[in-house]
């Protein structure tokens, strides 16, 4: 195979690569790849995309309160697709808005449990012995709490030490740091074990025979060697930082409802719930099911492509 | 070959194509390999990694991993067609009729199991005994393939013996049922030198004991050497050379064993360099048109390009190139200049 | 060569390395198990003079792997000394006085598929030793450089932007090869480096090595279990034992006129390829575990000439013929040299 140099190369090199294959011939892949990229795109692309810009205040007018969805009901009003909340804010701009809060959130969160986990893995397998032991340890211990009760325990401590509106302004990190926290375990474990079979290959022994520091070994040979596990888990976590963050924020210690997630927007509709004005709750529902149904296909995807005995 | 005595060979290759389909189309990994095994006889099938020997005996033994495939040619065992069986008939000729022996005796036995009960099922399943006499039978078999305190041996497990003395007890497992024909497959690869003289003389000392043909594949000429009565040397799916042993040991006819010979260090001279081929056996994606082995050959022709050469007389050996042909190989040309 | 004055270019000194391979503390305590020690390598005194190949020989598990991780210092040594062209590798001195001896001395690895590090351009791959030690000023110095040691081990420079596994093995040992003569060595150390290959290719690999040697004078530590390769390309032969060396001679000398009863029976195990029908007599008996290695002299158990003294007394090396014997037998004048010869194949 002749060696191209630039994009072109790569652009050649990806479009041949078994993974592409893989990929293009697993329709329900497709699909979900499609659907992802297309939710994410409408949610990053909401501040131009959507017909009201719902958290403004002054935009809102509470005559257009509790508008049921116009496709549906001929009480609708074709202004509101989707309907309206009690406060007149236009169901789908919020869920459009919601679900950038929602992705931001599930990303930003999958990057700290990212950078934590590869780090201590990468510290843990290539150094072994008590260093080795007492991260794994801590691991053990953290795997014993459950997400949710991570999340809700960082909370409890954030808020009783600051004042509830400086929470708000800061709860977006909040909550960020408290999924990213309980997430790293599973990165750590994968690291330090694809660290522990790498280091011991000839590739790593030939770096330390040229005398390289362990450092630069472990970022120049072994990190890029571990990255497959990684990008898998990373897309599986997408999907269950930002089940998490809705379930946080359903339970009222996640985002604020001037800020309003996926999550929060199921919490305010559910209130309203009994009383028949159904589509505040279930079109933002509906929406974090189709985004995690896509973002977990596409992650068991690529688990399958990325490992070759299942191929 | 040497079908001309009266005696019908006990194993008959003819025409056998094994086909890779994959999604850049089909390779052919096996192309058109014709030979036949003599009762008591001991074959060896030598060639690099790649040259598609071990799918041969793969094919012959009906383990050919999907997707691979045989398409086409057929394989008789004692006259019959096994080619073409369904698996469940495949799985009874093999053990009972043909045996196989893997590079890694590791992977042959199961670890859940002793050793004593491995073969006990074995033999119970193609031969028609009761438990005890199995046993009885399973005993004797260790003791012939020289495993010391054989009573005691009989109840461990795989991971308790060493590496020779696995191999010992897959070699057993292969006799288990007095099979006609033993397929080993790199038996003594994974092994250390001293073992690997061990189980030679072993499979040696077995086979004319019991009459047994043996198709010994190996990429270590030195094996074959002491070993085999005839040898097929393959190169690139397509046998390049087959006869006796000794012929093509020390009068090779293809330029590809001329080649293969001359790179083994030799222990009677000490020379500065070894001959070699340049280059390496083409991938299967990329065998070139006429003789497979023609970009790396000192002797080749303009023929050798464009007509694939079959096997024809030379010597006492046959041999698929051209210089044995009456029309020789053409007008002479270079060898390429590939990267030596 | 190894009486030329007396000044080796390497020399290693009641070299030892055991490693623990004991369950952790925990599980010993439960289970009452005591520590486990492998004597890996359990003193060698090797000296290997400039410019010739010094081959180490013997069985998996005999130790000859962990003797060429020790000399280029992957494993720091239990016991005894490395000393190279002077310097004791273990003595303290600066970075750079160290980078400076670890340049000097490269490896090659057994496994082709396993020494390249698979998402690395061979470019870069072959630059890293000349970045590392910063023997290269400039970007266009650096790609002449990397260029001209693709052209070394006859790759071309065009290969250089290619991933190791668009190669064959064969030419990802010569990748190798160029990345150990990056940085511009005297000594090689090469750990099988052709065992994982066929034997067309071996062929290749050991011409180019013997090229290499002649035109940079360089040293080799050679390590294989191949009789013949080492036959072929050794200047000198160790065969070792259970983690001790049991004989040194010139590679002529150890295949004509073997001491040791190991050595005999290792070159009986060499396929007889010229068919001269000379018989080979395989050896009753297998390697015993390090873990728990015979007492005395470790081959004992296995010889055929092993008396009361050889159970309990360790030989020690005794000057013979231009090299060294660790046997009680020859020592004593029990066991004659033994005299071979092998037929030229035509």
């Amino acid at each position: 195979m002749a060696a191209r140099s630039g994009f072109s190369g790569w652009l050649h090199r990806a479009s041949d690569s078994d993974v592409w294959w893989s990929f293009k011939s697993s329709p329900m892949t497709v699909t979900a790849a499609v659907a992802t990229v297309l939710i994410v795109a409408i949610a990053f692309l909401s501040p131009v995309l959507a017909p009201h810009t719902p958290f403004d205040p002054a935009t809102l007018n509470l005559i257009d309160g509790l508008k049921p969805p116009a496709m549906l009901s001929s009480d609708g009003d074709w202004t509101f697709p989707l309907g309206t909340d009690d406060q007149g804010r236009d169901v789908l701009s919020s869920i459009m808005y919601g679900t950038r809060l929602s992705l931001a959130v599930g990303f930003a969160s999958v990057v700290v449990a990212m950078v934590l986990g590869i780090g201590l893995g990468l510290v843990s397998g290539y150094f072994g012995g008590t260093i080795d032991a007492v991260i794994m340890r801590i691991a053990d211990v953290q795997l014993t709490f459950p997400a949710i009760l991570v999340a809700l325990l960082i909370d409890g401590i954030v808020r009783s030490t600051i004042s509830v509106q400086r929470h708000d302004e800061i709860a977006l990190f909040v909550i960020v740091g408290a999924i990213g926290l309980s997430f790293w375990v599973q990165y750590a474990r994968t690291v330090r074990g694809s660290v522990m079979v790498e280091k011991n290959k000839e590739y790593v022994q030939a770096a330390r025979v040229i005398g390289l520091s362990p450092l630069l070994i472990m970022v120049r040979h072994v990190l890029p060697n571990v990255t497959g596990p990684v990008l898998v888990i990373a897309t599986i976590n997408l999907g269950l930082a930002i089940i998490t963050e809705a379930t946080l924020s359903f339970l009222g210690v996640g985002l604020p409802p001037t800020e309003p997630s996926l999550g929060t927007l199921i919490r305010l509709g559910n209130e309203v719930l009994q009383s028949g004005d159904w589509w505040i709750t279930v079109f933002p529902g509906a929406t974090l099911a189709a985004l995690v149904l896509a973002v977990n296909l596409l992650g068991d995807w690529l688990r399958d492509a990325l490992n070759p005995k299942l191929r | 070959m040497a079908t001309e005595s009266n005696n019908p060979p006990l194993l008959d290759v003819r025409n056998l194509r094994v086909e890779f389909p994959t999604r850049r189309g089909t390779l052919v990994a096996v192309d058109d390999v014709s030979f036949d095994i003599a009762p008591g006889e001991v074959l060896g099938v030598v060639g690099e990694s790649g040259a598609g020997k071990s799918l041969t005996g793969n094919a012959i033994i009906g383990l050919l991993e999907p997707p691979g495939r045989i398409a086409g040619g057929e394989i008789h065992l004692e006259g019959r067609r096994i080619d073409n069986l369904p698996y469940e008939e495949m799985r009874k000729i093999r053990g009972a009729r043909i045996g196989a022996i893997f590079q890694d005796p590791l992977t042959s036995l199961n670890p859940l199991y002793s050793v004593g009960r491995q073969l006990v099922e074995t033999i119970r399943t193609h031969l028609p005994l009761s438990a005890g006499e199995a046993r009885t039978r399973a005993l004797d078999l260790l003791k012939e393939v020289g495993i010391p305190g054989a009573e005691s041996r009989l109840d461990h497990y795989p991971h308790q013996f060493s590496g020779g003395m696995r191999q010992r007890v897959v070699i057993a497992l292969a006799l288990c049922a007095g099979p006609r024909l033993i397929v080993a497959d790199e038996p003594t690869t994974a092994l250390d030198v001293s073992i690997q003289a061990q189980i030679i003389a072993l499979l040696k000392r077995l086979c004319r004991e019991h009459g047994t043909a043996v198709m010994l594949v190996t990429h270590d000429m030195g094996v074959i050497a002491e070993t085999a009565d005839r040898v097929a040397v393959m190169y690139a799916g397509r046998i390049a050379e087959i006869g006796p042993v000794r012929d093509v040991v020390k009068h090779a006819r293809h330029p590809y064993t001329k080649g293969l010979m001359g790179s083994i260090p030799n222990l009677g001279v000490r020379t500065e360099r070894l001959t070699q081929i340049d280059g390496a056996m083409p991938r299967l994606t990329e065998i070139p048109a006429g003789c497979a082995f023609n970009p790396r050959c000192a002797e080749r022709g303009s023929r050798c390009l464009v007509e694939r050469p079959d096997l024809m007389p030379a010597g006492a050996d046959k041999a698929a190139c051209w210089l044995h042909d009456r029309g020789g190989v053409g007008r002479p040309l270079a060898k390429e200049t590939i990267d030596a | 060569m190894p009486d030329g004055g007396g000044a080796q270019f390497v020399r290693l000194a009641g070299l030892k390395r055991y490693f623990d391979v004991s369950a952790p503390w925990l599980v010993r305590k439960i289970e009452g198990r005591p520590r486990q020690i492998v004597q890996a390598v359990d003193g060698i005194d090797i000296e290997i003079a400039k410019g010739e190949t010094f081959s180490l020989v013997g069985e998996s598990g005999c130790g000859k792997s962990t003797v060429a991780r020790l000399v280029v210092g992957l494993y720091p040594p239990t016991a005894g000394t490395i000393e190279f062209d002077g310097n004791d590798m273990a003595g303290r001195r600066s970075r750079s006085d160290m980078a400076a001896l670890r340049r000097r001395m490269q490896m090659i690895f057994q496994d082709p598929y396993a020494s390249l590090n698979p998402r690395w351009r061979v470019f870069d791959i072959i630059a890293e030793p000349i970045r590392a030690f910063g023997l290269s000023t400039d970007k266009a110095d650096l790609q002449k450089r990397v260029e001209d040691l693709l052209r070394q081990v006859k790759l071309t420079p065009a290969d250089g932007r290619k991933y190791p596994h668009e190669f064959s093995g064969g030419q990802r040992q010569r990748v190798s090869i160029a990345r150990a003569l990056a940085s511009q060595p005297e000594f090689l150390v090469c750990d099988e480096p052709t065992s994982a290959l066929d034997v067309s290719v071996q062929a290749q690999i050991l011409n180019l090595m013997v090229d290499l040697q002649r035109r940079f004078g360089l040293t080799y530590l050679f390590i294989s279990h191949n009789l013949a390769v080492v036959y072929h390309i050794s200047t000198r032969v160790g065969v070792m034992y259970l983690g001790r060396l049991v004989e040194v001679a010139p590679t002529e000398t150890l295949f004509t006129r073997p001491k040791h009863p190991y050595t005999r029976m290792l070159l009986d195990t060499i396929p007889d390829l010229d068919m001269t029908g000379r018989q080979r007599s395989p050896v009753a008996g297998e390697v015993p575990s390090p873990l728990n290695p015979p007492s005395g002299c470790t081959f004992h158990p296995r010889c055929p000439f092993a008396n009361d003294r050889c159970k309990i007394e360790r030989p020690k090396a005794l000057s013979i013929e231009g090299g060294t014997v660790a046997c009680h037998a020859i020592a004593e004048g029990r066991l004659a040299v033994e005299e071979r010869s092998y037929a030229a194949n035509s």
